[in-house]
C-alpha cells in the first residue's frame, strides 16, 4: 500500500488539490479568514505525510507537476496587466513611488529588527529579500552569501502570511483605493499575496502582479546597497 | 484547439523567458522575463489579446494550487529554519504590515492629490 503512494505519480497531486478543495469548502462554510485554502491544503498535506511516513522528496516528485505550471502562469500575470493599461498610463507616478515606499520598508524594517535581535550578516542577509518573489528571493540570498533554503521558506511564509492577512491589514489601515490595494499586496507578499489580490478584484489583481516584477528589480539593486549595512 | 494554440504560444514565451535568463547574469527568473515579453508581445500587437486570453485567465485562476508543493517544503527546510524561529517570524510578521502600510499609503497619497488635481481642472 505505501509503495503504492510513494511510486504514484498521481498521488501528490491529487492530494493538494483535494486538500485545497477542502480548504475552499472550510472557508465557505465557516467564513474565517483563517482557513485560507491555502494554508488549509498545506497543513492537511503535511499531516497527511507525516502520518503516512512519506517523505517530501517523494510526494514532491508527483506535486512538482503543480508547480511546473508557475512559470506559465506568472508569464500570464501580464494579460490582466495590460486590460489595465489606461489605469498603468495614468497612475505611474503613484505606483512607482508605491513600490519603492514598499521595498525601502521592507529592506530597512529587515535591518532594524535584525539589529535589534542581534542576527549575524549571514543571517541578515538571508532575510533581506523576504518580500520578493521566490525565484528572485532566491537569486539575490545567493548573491550576498545567505542561507538561501531558509529564504525560500522564509518567502513562502511571507506570502501565505500575506494571502491570509491581505485583506485584513488593508481594512485596518484604510488602504481603500484599489490601485493601493495592489501595490501594497504585491510589494509586500509577491505572487502568493496576488493570488488572493486576484480574488479581490481586477484592479487589485492587476496592479499586484506589476509591483511583484518591479519590487523584485527595485530589490536587487537595493540589497546589494543593505547588505553592507549589517 | 483553441486552447491549445493559446497553451503553445504562453510556453513558447515561457521558453523565450528561460533563453533569456540562460544570457543574462541577473538573479531574475524565467518568468519574470517571460512576463516582461508576454507584456511587451501585447502592447506592441505581436500578439493580440484573444489569442492567449481564455488559458491564461485559467492558469491565473488555478495559480494559488500552484504554491502548494512549495508550502509543504517548509516540512523539510524545517530544521535549518528552526533555530531562527523567534527571529524569522517577528520580522516577517511586522514587515508585512509595514510594507503594505507604506506602499498602500504612499500610493493612495499621490492617486488622491492626483484626483483632486483632475477635478480641479474639470
Amino acid at each position: 500500500m505505501r509503495e503504492l503512494l510513494t511510486d504514484s505519480v498521481f498521488f501528490g497531486v491529487t492530494l493538494s488539490i483535494v486538500a485545497y478543495l477542502l480548504g475552499d469548502i472550510l472557508k465557505k462554510k465557516t467564513g474565517l479568514g483563517i482557513f485560507n485554502p491555502l494554508l488549509v491544503s498545506v497543513a492537511i498535506c503535511i499531516a497527511v505525510l507525516a502520518v503516512a511516513g512519506i517523505d517530501y522528496e517523494t510526494y514532491n516528485a508527483s506535486a512538482h507537476y503543480l508547480s511546473w505550471f508557475l512559470t506559465p502562469a506568472t508569464v500570464c500575470l501580464a494579460i490582466p496587466l495590460y486590460e489595465q493599461l489606461e489605469l498603468l498610463k495614468k497612475n505611474w507616478k503613484a505606483m512607482i513611488l508605491g513600490i519603492g515606499a514598499g521595498v525601502l520598508t521592507s529592506l530597512v524594517t529587515v535591518l532594524v529588527l535584525a539589529k535589534l535581535m542581534g542576527l549575524s550578516h549571514q543571517e541578515y542577509v538571508t532575510l533581506l529579500p523576504k518580500s520578493i518573489t521566490t525565484a528572485i528571493g532566491m537569486g539575490v540570498s545567493e548573491e550576498l552569501g545567505g542561507y538561501v533554503t531558509i529564504t525560500v521558506a522564509v518567502i513562502v511564509i511571507t506570502g501565505v502570511l500575506g494571502n491570509i492577512f491581505a485583506e485584513l491589514i488593508c481594512k485596518v489601515f484604510h488602504i481603500t483605493h484599489p490601485i493601493a490595494k495592489g501595490l501594497a499586496i504585491g510589494s509586500a507578499s509577491h505572487a502568493i499575496g496576488t493570488a488572493k489580490a486576484m480574488e479581490i478584484g481586477e484592479v487589485e489583481g492587476a496592479i499586484s502582479s506589476l509591483a511583484i516584477a518591479v519590487a523584485g528589480v527595485f530589490t536587487v539593486v537595493a540589497a546589494s546597497v543593505f547588505a553592507g549595512f549589517l | 484547439m483553441k486552447y491549445i494554440k493559446q497553451f503553445i504560444l504562453i510556453l513558447a514565451i515561457s521558453f523565450v523567458g528561460e533563453v533569456l535568463k540562460f544570457l543574462l547574469p541577473l538573479p531574475v527568473p524565467a518568468s519574470i522575463y517571460g512576463m516582461v515579453l508576454m507584456f511587451a508581445a501585447l502592447l506592441t500587437g505581436v500578439l493580440k489579446l484573444e489569442q492567449v486570453r481564455e488559458t491564461g485567465k485559467f492558469l491565473i485562476e488555478i495559480m494559488p494550487l500552484m504554491f502548494i508543493p512549495a508550502g509543504v517544503g517548509l516540512m523539510s527546510s524545517w530544521s535549518t529554519l528552526k533555530p531562527l524561529l523567534i527571529p524569522v517570524a517577528v520580522i516577517t510578521v511586522v514587515t508585512i504590515v509595514t510594507v503594505m502600510v507604506a506602499s498602500g499609503h504612499v500610493a493612495q497619497f499621490i492617486l488622491k492629490r492626483e484626483e483632486k488635481k483632475e477635478k480641479k481642472h474639470a
